[in-house]
């Protein structure tokens, strides 16, 4: 609708048909796509829903199976990044395609002109990153560098070729609210350059701030193009995901009782040279309560969360707490025998091994735990296979999980089947403490919504739950409590209503203020 | 002539195939690929360069064939680690066991017979000079080449664009892949690169360090030369020092036999092992150095999803 009554000739770009198989399986299929000059335009879609894909061929990556692509009125054929790029079409990408071992002048240098030498590319790519706020050093190795300056080599290399059109990839996946906010002045410093954007993303209220339109994709096809500010958040969460996503309700999750977890004073030296030290972390669950601890990655989550769990136990035994009893120097399955449940952040290789069935899966974590239901023969301890299928169906059956066959290999799940069975795993023995590391990471809108609706669930029943994430959403869908985690220090813990957006960009920053009084909410 | 002139004559002839062998492995696994059949294409250097010379007369000769041999072997591993994707490590040694049969098959024949030793190229003037001269510059062209090599990689990878292009397939080829960097074809010319200066680094064994064919001459040396270019961080300049200390090391073994010296032998020869082990372990404990000078993608397969 949005291309009508426009002549093709002033569009920058026109999709048509645009179709990518891979076998049989259509991960882009007949999309029809038309980006204007001098505007934001949002690809919105769930992981899967061909958004990289689709990008993928219009950068020259990928070569599409069939349709068109025109370019300023021009029929053409992009066969290569540089062929890309010649045309005007420059791409951050999602994963940074960055080196670690170049510095950045030599970063940038690969995407550009042999013949431009390499001091004159440091030179050009410290002036246009001071010009555009975003300031670089040309001869800093990458590998120093954190993700938000590795990002804004990215942008500063796609400006360098001058493009009029700039593909953004989930951009702000990594960035601080305040960093978002820089990157939103630079884009509209772009715009008004009569540059356009093609901003892809699955965060809706991004969207709805800075893009002039969108257009969503589902299972490799168009389901919608509007302008986003005259949509609400459920109607675009419609288009992305095809149903109503259920809404996560954390009504009737206040009520505290006894504490049911508790760090004292808890710190952990860095165990490597690029971890994060824990220093004196205080923390309280109490039962019925969700504690959600914000960040941004890499500022000692995994490294809480394995203190916690006990996969690296600590040296003392009474800074941290299991409904009152000295768990510290204990480890993980003598954790588990007194009622609790962990779910760590890499579903693959960690929480669940790819290449073993589901059932497999469950015994490896549940084997001690579980010891009756699960282990028959005495001290022989043999796997009882009946009782662990039965027991792996019925997590499924909850869990709603969709797998290929009875009892598929856990790496033939979908990311997010397999996240909400290895949520169920720990669910299915009703923990009295459940501490999760990033519960929904990388997981579609349908299945994140079943899992946080099961936390706040476990917690209404009366377990403590806490919830590591870097997911400002997610965090205030199931939050009761909130801390910010930022250089392995733990903020005050504040109640969800209390906190706005705003004041968690500022904790996750390092701004503690322990005395100050939590400003008044204004988040909703 | 002295003691110690003599002596650093023959540390320069040891030293020599291991610089030669380890700057091309270098270069092979600053593109991201591990090909242990370094043994396997210096053998198969040396078995063709000697029977090039013997066939033709010629040392020169002989000296491209070696490079030739190195150069088709290691295409034969870059045919099947990076067409048709098998492992790498296990190609690798797959190629060391085959070059040792292979060349002991081919170069059956001339066994035994005495071959022509590459003459030494004199710069007039120069070789004058008391002590160095003699050293220096009274070598063959192999040595020449050698340092000329290691020169040259440095250049080439730190200040070319094309060994900038190299270092990026190495360090992450699918983000090299993205930027339309060909790294199929990368890698090809960097594992031929390594072959051709794993064959010049044999024929160096069969045409001037003992100028005669016998099975398996190689004696280790490709091994030494793959833990070289760990000792020297994938650094060109480091493995002259560190080809040159290995060397060393391997000669003192000799003169502590004549001198009556109770040092084990064998300690000795397990030395460079030992250094790389070190070297190892001081890189892996500082990140920033390992995630500089390694390779990140080395070993791993790459397979465009085109």
């Amino acid at each position: 609708m949005a291309a009508e009554g426009q002549p093709a000739n002033s569009l920058l770009l026109a999709v048509g048909q645009l179709t990518k198989l891979f076998g049989t399986f259509a991960a882009c299929d007949g999309i029809n796509l038309d980006i204007r000059p001098g505007e934001i335009h949002a690809l919105l879609g769930e992981n899967g829903a061909g958004k990289s894909t689709l990008v993928k061929m219009l950068f020259g990556v990928l070569a599409p199976s069939s349709g068109q692509i025109v370019w300023q009125g021009q029929p053409v054929r992009i066969t290569s990044p540089s062929a890309a790029r010649k045309l005007g079409i420059g791409m951050v990408f999602q994963h940074f395609s960055l080196f670690e071992a170049l510095t950045v002048a030599e970063n940038i240098a690969l995407s550009m002109d042999p013949g431009v030498s390499l001091a004159r590319i440091a030179k050009e790519a410290s002036d246009l990153s001071h010009a555009y706020g975003l300031p670089l050093d040309p001869h800093a190795h990458v590998a120093d560098l954190s993700v938000g300056e590795r990002q804004r080599i990215e942008i500063v290399r796609a400006l360098l070729q001058n493009p009029k059109l700039i593909i953004l990839d989930e951009p702000t996946s990594v960035l601080t609210p305040q960093e978002a906010d820089r990157l939103f002045e630079t884009l509209n410093k772009l715009k008004a350059e009569g540059r356009s954007v093609l901003y892809i993303s699955h965060r809706l209220e991004e969207v709805q701030r800075i893009c002039d339109r969108a257009t969503v994709l589902r299972h490799g096809k168009v389901t919608g193009a509007c302008d986003p500010r005259q949509e609400t958040p459920s109607s675009l969460a419609r288009m992305m995901v095809g149903s109503d996503v259920a809404h996560v309700s954390a009504e009737g999750t206040s009520s505290k009782g006894a504490v049911k977890l508790e760090a004292r004073h808890l710190s952990a030296v860095a165990r490597t040279p690029f971890a994060v030290a824990l220093k004196n972390i205080c923390l309280k669950v109490h039962a019925g309560e969700v504690l959600a601890i914000a960040g941004v990655a890499g500022n000692g989550q995994g490294e809480l969360f394995d203190a916690l769990s006990g996969e690296y136990p600590v040296a003392s035994d009474d800074v941290i707490l299991i409904s009152d009893k000295p768990v510290g120097t204990r480890g993980i399955n003598a954790r588990r025998l007194m009622g609790a449940g962990f779910v760590p952040e890499e579903r693959h290789g960690h929480a669940a091994v790819s290449a073993l069935s589901l059932s497999d899966n469950l015994i490896l974590a549940r084997s001690q735990s579980d010891r009756r239901a699960f282990l028959g023969g005495g001290p022989l301890g043999l796997i009882r296979q009946d009782a662990v299928k039965k027991a792996a169906k019925r997590i499924s059956a909850t869990m709603d999980v969709r797998k290929s066959g009875e009892n598929p290999p856990a790496g033939s799940l979908s990311g997010g089947n397999l996240q909400k069975f290895i949520v169920g795993r720990e669910l299915d023995r009703q923990p009295t403490v459940l501490i999760v590391n990033q519960p929904t990471w990388g997981v579609d809108a349908g299945a994140a919504s079943r899992i946080r609706q099961a936390l706040v669930d476990l917690a209404k029943s009366g377990s403590a739950v806490l919830v590591i994430s870097q997911d400002l959403d997610e965090i205030f869908e199931v939050a009761t409590e909130i801390a910010v985690i930022s250089e392995g220090k733990l903020s005050d813990i504040y109640p969800a209503s209390d906190l706005s957006r705003e004041k968690i960009g500022l904790l996750m920053g390092g701004m503690y203020g322990k005395t100050e009084t939590a400003e008044t909410a204004h988040a909703h | 002539m002295g003691i110690f002139e003599a002596m650093l004559l023959t540390i320069i002839t040891a030293a020599t195939p291991l610089v030669l062998a380890a700057i091309g492995e270098l270069v092979t696994e600053r593109s991201g690929v591990l090909n242990l059949g370094v043994e396997g294409m210096m053998v198969m250097g040396a078995a063709c360069g000697f029977i090039a010379t013997q066939v033709t007369g010629s040392p020169y000769i002989g000296i491209l064939a070696g490079i030739a041999a190195g150069a088709l072997f290691s295409l034969l591993f870059g045919f099947l680690t990076l067409t048709l994707v098998a492992n790498q490590v296990a190609t690798g040694l797959a190629l060391t066991i085959l070059g040792l049969g292979v060349s002991s098959m081919i170069a059956e024949p001339y066994l035994g017979q005495s071959g022509i030793k590459l003459p030494q190229i004199v710069f007039p003037v120069l070789s004058d000079i008391p002590f160095l001269g003699p050293v220096l510059f009274k070598q063959d062209l192999i040595f020449y080449l050698s340092i000329a090599l290691v020169a040259g990689v440095n250049w080439f990878l730190f200040k070319s664009r094309a060994g900038l292009k190299l270092r990026s397939v190495g360090d992450s080829h699918a983000s090299a892949h993205a930027l339309g960097i060909n790294v199929i074809r990368t890698r090809y010319l960097a594992v031929m690169f390594g072959g051709a200066c794993a064959g010049l680094a044999g024929a160096q064994l069969s045409l001037v360090y003992t100028p005669q064919w016998a099975e398996n001459m190689s004696a280790g040396r490709g091994w030494i030369a793959l833990a070289l270019v760990v000792f020297a961080s994938w650094r060109p300049w480091r493995i002259v020092a560190g080809g040159y200390l290995f060397g060393a090391v391997s000669i003192s073994q000799l003169y502590a036999q004549a001198f009556g010296i109770g040092i084990p032998s064998q300690l000795l020869s397990a030395l460079p092992y030992l250094a790389t082990i070190i070297v190892l372990i001081l890189i892996s404990h500082n990140r920033r150095m390992t995630l500089i000078n390694t390779p990140a993608s080395l070993g791993k397969s790459f397979v465009p999803d085109r």
